[in-house]
């Protein structure tokens, strides 16, 4: 029985109002928000799922702006093992933008990256298919020439939004019980030396005194 | 890119990304304050970023390797994060308490310094990081052991409010020298405890009242104490993933975020610079206003001075590790100015592809002191000889600045540059300085709900 948890970094990238932070919501806490305001607060959040008998923590990380005017942080990708790429169904725009950005992942981010191709807001299209201005077969083929997982999802009604993160976790490589961790070129990492600031360290470092 | 629903007034505009202004910006959007966060680079960092190789060569030299002879030498570039300014953390400074209470350990990871090092007659030497190597250490005689003992528990024990722990020493009027002198501590421990743990860059503490000295060994000891086997802490991927973890903290509260957009004018109310107040900067995406402006010395050379002291810094790429370090993955190693007939002690901080700075089997040792005469390369020299073979080299040279005034008078407030010392101690000195000219009050930490959710 494999008990081991296996953490995945997951980035969200598209452009700004497509639904980014709504699906971390959704999936997060199951809620949704009619008019979120544009990511402010939690931008690291993290859920476990169980995939196949094993635990998945997803350390979900949200641009928070910062691509806005292209100044994301390189801390942004680095090690991550997941991307969502989201556009929004009804905004042709915003498909250009993710073409963009799987783009830049090719070029930024580590190549065994796990990259899902998202078209949000579907369920805009249930009373109105007109308002739908990125056909399904145009995200679709892009997914499929660039070798990316494609869903189409609605952060409101929480449609595919679960799937997504599953399909990722199935993808992804886990880790059973007392392996290494190995960073992005693959090189094992020793734990030894790694310290968790906060939660670790020697108590008596904290009050006065001095033991050396 | 929605231009339009760009806003053009903030409450605090911060200019340059280095780490001093990061933590501010930081700061200031947790208290709910709306940050604009300009940089001219189009990196994160400013003076104290991490740069890859290629960067480096870039900025150092006239006539960089090709790209071919590069990656045949050292592979590929993104695996390289070279420190600008190096320094490390203390485990128990300031900056970890200003990463633990504002949740940036989220985003940065650390790993432990693997040893603390001073050199002394030709040679270097662990300094002790407990009792128990203090015995052992090679540094003193047997007597000097237990005096040093005797001292490092009169450390331990003292109580500001219990008169007899004080040994009959008033750390306001005694000097550091009457410390010692009480103790009856030697020259060559003198030197250690001042120098490597202390971690004074010269001698002139020594008549100063004997305090600051005093909390500065508390603070190495404490170090110590948290982990383990060095006082010092340093991130994975280098000093430049401070700097964006607290831009990302400020992003997440708020902030925005423009790199790579040059101030083209500087703005103040009453169309005068001399009298006026700050008012507004001018850039490529518009004109932006706030009451005041928090920036690095670069963007308002005018409004700095000098400190009058100049630092010069070798970056030396090794295909080895430091010989007589027991092939140790990272460590500091200082030179007492006194070793080596100086004013100033020469610091050499060594970190490896341990802490992805660098492709397999590289280190990285970044050489710096305050240059004393006007052949300051060669006052590098006792450093470069303790390093083995060295593959590259890349020297540079920086004047250091100070403001001239504290901001009160044009809200113009700035930063100071990167001193020479070893460690953040300094740069959070300025960050709490800075914070409460800007806010009129005393930064408090307190730990931050936490936003995870399990
Ligand atoms: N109808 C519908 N609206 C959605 C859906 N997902 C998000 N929205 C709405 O779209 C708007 C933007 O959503 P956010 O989650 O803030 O978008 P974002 O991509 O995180 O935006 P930035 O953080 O500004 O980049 C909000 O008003 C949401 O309520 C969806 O699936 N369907
Ligand atoms: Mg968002």
């Amino acid at each position: 029985m494999n008990s081991a948890v296996t953490s995945i970094k997951l980035v969200l990238l598209g452009e700004a109002a497509v639904g980014k932070s709504s699906i971390v919501l959704r999936f997060v806490s199951n809620d949704f928000s009619e008019n979120k305001e544009p990511t402010i607060g939690a931008a690291f959040l993290t859920q476990r799922v169980n995939i196949n008998d094993n635990t998945v923590k997803f350390e979900i990380w949200d641009t928070a702006g910062q691509e806005r005017f292209a100044s994301l942080a390189p801390m942004y990708y680095r090690n991550a093992q997941a991307a969502l790429i989201v556009y929004d169904v009804t905004k042709p725009q915003s498909f250009i933008k993710a073409r963009h950005w799987i783009k830049e992942l090719h070029e930024q981010a580590n190549k065994d990256m796990i990259i899902a191709l998202v078209g949000n807001k579907v369920d805009v299209l249930e009373n109105n298919e007109d308002e739908r201005k990125v056909a399904r077969e145009e995200g679709e083929k892009l997914a499929e020439e660039e070798g990316l997982l494609f869903f189409e999802t609605s952060a409101k009604t929480g449609l595919n939004v679960t799937e997504t993160f599953v399909a990722i976790g199935e993808k992804i490589p886990l880790k059973t019980a007392g392996d290494q961790e190995t960073d992005s070129n693959g090189v094992a990492i020793s734990d030894e030396q790694r310290i968790d600031l906060a939660n670790s360290g020697n108590a008596a470092g904290q009050t006065a005194g001095c033991s050396c | 890119m929605n231009q339009e629903e760009l806003d053009t007034d903030y409450d605090v505009i911060v200019l340059g990304t280095g780490i001093t202004e990061c933590i501010l910006s930081g700061l200031l959007s947790v208290d709910g304050k709306k940050v604009l966060h300009i940089d001219k680079q189009d990196h994160y960092g400013g003076e104290a970023a991490s740069v890859t190789l290629s960067q480096l060569y870039q900025k150092f030299k006239q006539n960089p390797i090709s790209q071919e002879e590069r990656e045949a030498k050292y592979g590929k570039d993104r695996d390289w994060n070279v420190d600008l300014i190096p320094k490390f953390l203390m485990a128990n400074g300031e900056l970890t308490n200003i990463l633990i209470h504002t949740n940036v350990t989220n985003y940065v990871e650390f790993k432990q310094v693997s040893g603390s090092y001073v050199f002394k007659q030709g040679k270097i030497y662990k300094v002790p990081a407990n009792e128990i190597e203090a015995i052992s250490s090679p540094l003193m005689g047997i007597f000097e052991k237990r005096r040093m003992k005797k001292f490092l528990e009169w450390i331990g024990t003292y109580k500001e409010d219990e008169l007899s722990t004080h040994l009959g020493l008033d750390l306001d009027k005694n000097t550091m020298d009457e410390v010692y002198y009480k103790f009856g501590l030697g020259n060559s421990t003198k030197e250690f405890i001042g120098h490597a743990m202390a971690l004074w860059t010269n001698d002139d503490y020594l008549q100063q009242p004997a305090r600051p000295s005093f909390e500065r060994i508390v603070l190495y000891c404490q170090s110590v104490a948290r982990y383990g086997k060095s006082p010092y802490l340093y991130p994975l991927y280098g000093l430049g993933e401070l700097p964006q973890g607290f831009a990302r903290l400020s992003a997440i509260y708020g902030g925005t975020y423009m790199l790579d957009t040059p101030i083209e004018e500087v703005a103040y109310t009453e169309g005068n610079e001399e009298t006026g107040k700050f008012h507004s900067v001018k850039t490529k995406l518009g004109t932006f206003k706030a009451p005041l402006v928090i920036a690095d010395p670069t963007y308002f050379p005018k409004k700095c001075k000098s400190t009058g002291q100049r630092v010069i810094r070798a970056i030396c790429i090794l295909n080895h590790p430091v010989p007589g370090t027991g092939n140790a993955d990272s460590l500091q190693i200082i030179i007492p100015q006194s070793q080596v007939g100086r004013k100033n002690d020469i610091y050499v901080a060594i970190v490896s592809d341990a802490h992805n700075v660098c492709s397999k089997g590289h280190y990285l040792a970044i050489i710096s002191t305050i240059i004393e005469t006007d052949k300051p390369h060669i006052e590098l020299e006792p450093a470069f000889k303790l390093l083995g073979p060295i593959e590259e080299k890349f020297m540079g040279i920086a004047e250091l600045f100070e403001p001239k005034e504290d901001g009160s008078k044009d809200n113009v407030f700035l930063s100071r540059s990167y001193d020479a010392s070893s460690h953040f101690e300094s740069m959070t000195d300025d960050v709490k300085d800075i914070y409460f000219r800007v806010t009129g009050r005393p930064l408090v930490l307190e730990k931050k709900a936490e936003e995870e959710t399990a």
